[in-house]
């Protein structure tokens, strides 16, 4: 759910990224503080364990310029991977407007990664919404590491509908800000489709 | 994208404003904000200049969210009013027709008592409005007369700016 206020000549848009349990999600949200100028964006909030697990989610405002004298803000959050973490996943797709899918490319993670992926697209179902149908982007992280599928199986594995993908090291950077500019396009492509 | 996009116009955030100002003065609390469901700013009232705004929005509805997942478990629709005290500031929470989220923050200058009376009736002043603005962009969504839209003429160029 975008909020668009004439008044003060803003449009805020949610996007969250989901995903298994030490994935890179957090990291992503790490990264784009990072690299983003002070100007740009406010707190990066975690809210986390004391071993810094994701407890219920992060969040990052983003503002990152204007579209016809409209500030345009992007609020990212991140959802905790872990699966006993459902309740809290669920609420914080209230009001998405689109998603990036993190996955973990160590082949040992495979399973978790689909069964993430079920998780979301049942989670989304219970808000009234259709994965298919929402903007969204899938990242294939840690490619940095020795031990991991190649793209092509995972992308018959988990992004059989052809989504635009990337390959990713959030720790360091590579396809961090590619993700993010694919699914903010999206989200604001599918603005300009409804007003 | 979804129906129950907010689309908030001059006129109503005026009122929205106005009524927070109100409400302000009334309970005379330190800071007022009105905060959408899924954590974003409306608008706020008071001295706002030493508090992160987005940050608190954000929280607070995570808040509302959280607490609204142990009211379902209970088998309780919602639990509409938190109220947090600390020691020298307390903040009250309270959920506005399912839809948006009133932020009271105040002081010993103030009382729980005072703050939970105009809230409730600030809340019915808050809930007419809200009514209004979803109608009011029903309206322009049927009637595709969105004349000064900023997405009409938007270009794969102006997107890609943003990242510039």
């Amino acid at each position: 759910m975008s909020f668009i206020n004439y008044s003060s000549r803003e449009i805020n848009c949610k996007i969250v990224y989901y995903g298994p349990g030490l994935c890179g999600k957090t990291t992503n949200l790490q990264y784009v503080y990072k690299k983003t100028n002070p100007d740009q964006k406010g707190k990066l909030i975690s809210l986390a364990t004391e071993t810094e697990r994701t407890l219920f989610f992060d969040f990052l405002p983003l503002a990152l310029g204007d579209i016809k004298g409209f500030k345009v803000r992007f609020h990212l959050y991140t959802v905790p991977g872990q699966v006993f973490y459902a309740a809290s996943r669920k609420l914080i797709l209230k009001g998405v407007d689109g998603v990036v899918f993190v996955a973990d490319s160590q082949i040992e993670r495979m399973e978790a990664n689909i069964e993430s992926l079920d998780d979301l697209r049942i989670n989304l179902a219970e808000q009234g919404y259709d994965l298919d149908k929402l903007p969204y982007t899938v990242q294939y992280n840690k490619r940095d590491l020795p031990n991991i599928a190649p793209v092509e199986s995972m992308n018959k594995l988990l992004n059989p509908r052809e989504v635009p993908y990337f390959e990713g090291v959030a720790v360091t950077g590579p396809g961090v800000f590619e993700t993010l500019k694919n699914v903010a396009k999206q989200v604001l492509t599918e603005l300009k489709k409804h007003y | 994208m979804s129906s129950s996009d907010l689309i908030m116009y001059e006129e109503e955030f005026s009122r929205i404003d106005e009524e927070l100002q109100k409400l302000y003065v009334q309970t005379n609390a330190m800071v007022v904000f009105l905060v959408d469901k899924n954590g974003q700013l409306i608008a706020s009232a008071g001295d706002t200049s030493d508090i992160d705004t987005t940050s608190l929005a954000s929280l607070t509805a995570g808040n509302i969210a959280a607490t609204g997942g142990i009211a379902r478990l209970l088998g309780e629709k919602e639990f509409t009013i938190l109220f947090h005290e600390g020691e020298k500031e307390n903040i009250h929470i309270s959920l506005i027709g399912q839809r948006v989220i009133l932020v009271v923050i105040f002081d010993k200058r103030s009382s729980l008592g005072l703050v939970r009376l105009r809230v409730k009736k600030a809340s019915e002043a808050f809930v007419k409005i809200f009514s209004d603005i979803t109608s009011k962009s029903e309206k322009v969504k049927s009637s595709d007369s969105f004349d000064e839209s900023p997405f009409a003429e938007i270009s794969d160029e102006d997107i890609d700016n943003l990242f510039k």
